[in-house]
């Protein structure tokens, strides 16, 4: 075929000067994601952040956290389950995660024992809802058996119960469900994997040993 | 089910900007861009599942570019003496403002067919449906536009 435009730029060379540059295409994001959260519009808002655990996955509602995922629970699966239970406006927006997020590294810092943010537990029912809800009142660096949650929520009888409660926690590390483990001492199971729930309670039995390098008073 | 709408945005972000540096012009585009994309967030709830994302957010950098256009007309005085401030569209240089002054030298119709057509990938028919038309009209335009717009770049890139 003969170009009768030889000297000049062809439609695709056109086309591809037309391409924008990631810069400014980040820059709008932000913008846009400042503008809908000023306006109420987002049904869930979420980062990543980077943690000794690997990258963690934080979304929130306007009531609160809803969210922390674990990389091996899939980061897209988990935005496309959020989307589809609680709407599809959900839009990465960093700004509305700082409490988050910062919380988190002074937990992972050893600095921080307890979350102190408001938490949205959309996502949780019935039995699980009450458990999950009471897993906070396992104090850092403790650790329960499965059988001594289920009394604590008035259902003793109901050791397995917790167990699946604690396996589908939407907040983990927030709410401690590693904390959690079998009577006879093993760790049970964990959404995160054993290593991660090792990880978090080596972590937790570390700064109660005593005080750590660089740490003064 | 619906995709979260960070997808939508992360597919057609560089598209709706194309589209909205060739109708309104590199300066407003980025006020398109963001009005278009906050106009489709608060809709796409009731986006029908089969519907055409790309079209529909065309459609809507269509209006915005249309209501942006037409308040640039009646502030013109205001909007034509803003102040300077400091460079917010990142690298220098990363805007081909050659290319954008060629296509803001077309006439309207040319420019939204090679807008919607060659950098949103927008079908005749679908554009015909936006702007208005028929589908032979816009493609006519389109390759008037596109032709004109190669024209214009080859005069004023030297050659090799």
């Amino acid at each position: 075929m003969i170009d009768t435009h030889t000297d000049g730029p062809d439609t695709p060379a056109v086309r591809a000067r037309a391409v924008s540059d990631p810069d400014t295409l980040d820059r709008l994001h932000e913008r846009l994601a400042a503008a809908a959260s000023r306006d109420g519009l987002l049904d869930v808002a979420y980062t990543s952040v980077d943690t000794p655990v690997g990258s963690l996955l934080l979304a929130a509602t306007g009531t609160g956290l809803v969210r922390v995922a674990f990389e091996s629970e899939d980061h897209d699966l988990v935005l496309d389950t959020l989307a589809g239970r609680l709407g599809p406006r959900v839009l990465r927006a960093p700004a509305r995660l700082d409490r988050a997020a910062r919380e988190l590294d002074e937990y992972f810092a050893g600095t921080r024992t307890s979350f102190d943010l408001p938490l949205d537990l959309a996502l949780s029912r019935g039995f699980r809802h009450l458990v999950q809800r009471r897993l906070a009142e396992i104090e850092y660096g403790d650790t329960w058996s499965y059988a001594r949650v289920a009394r604590l929520v008035g259902n003793p009888g109901a050791a397995r119960a917790v167990g699946t409660a604690c396996a589908t926690n939407p907040l983990p590390i927030v709410l401690p469900c590693h904390r959690v483990s079998r009577a006879d001492g093993t760790l049970g199971g964990y959404a995160g994997g054993p290593a991660r729930k090792s990880a978090l309670l080596a972590l937790e039995a570390g700064v109660r040993t005593g005080p750590r390098s660089g740490d003064t008073g | 089910m619906k995709q979260p709408f960070e997808r939508v945005v992360d597919e057609h972000g560089d598209t709706v900007l194309r589209v909205c540096r060739a109708i309104v012009g590199v300066h407003d585009a980025e006020d398109a861009w963001s009005e278009t994309f906050l106009a489709a967030l608060r809709a796409y709830p009731d986006l029908p599942e089969d519907a055409n994302t790309q079209a529909w957010l065309v459609t809507i950098a269509h209006r915005k570019a249309i209501d942006i256009t037409r308040a640039r007309r009646r502030h013109a005085v205001v909007t034509d003496d803003l102040p300077e401030r400091p460079s917010t569209i990142g690298v220098p240089g990363s805007v081909d403002h050659e290319l954008w002054d060629a296509v803001k030298a077309l006439p309207p119709k040319q420019r939204r067919a090679v807008a919607y057509h060659h950098f949103a990938g927008l079908p005749y028919a679908a554009i015909a449906e936006i702007v208005g038309g028929t589908p032979a009209a816009i493609r006519r335009a389109a390759s008037d536009g596109i032709g004109a717009l190669r024209a214009a770049l080859s005069a004023s890139t030297p050659k090799e």
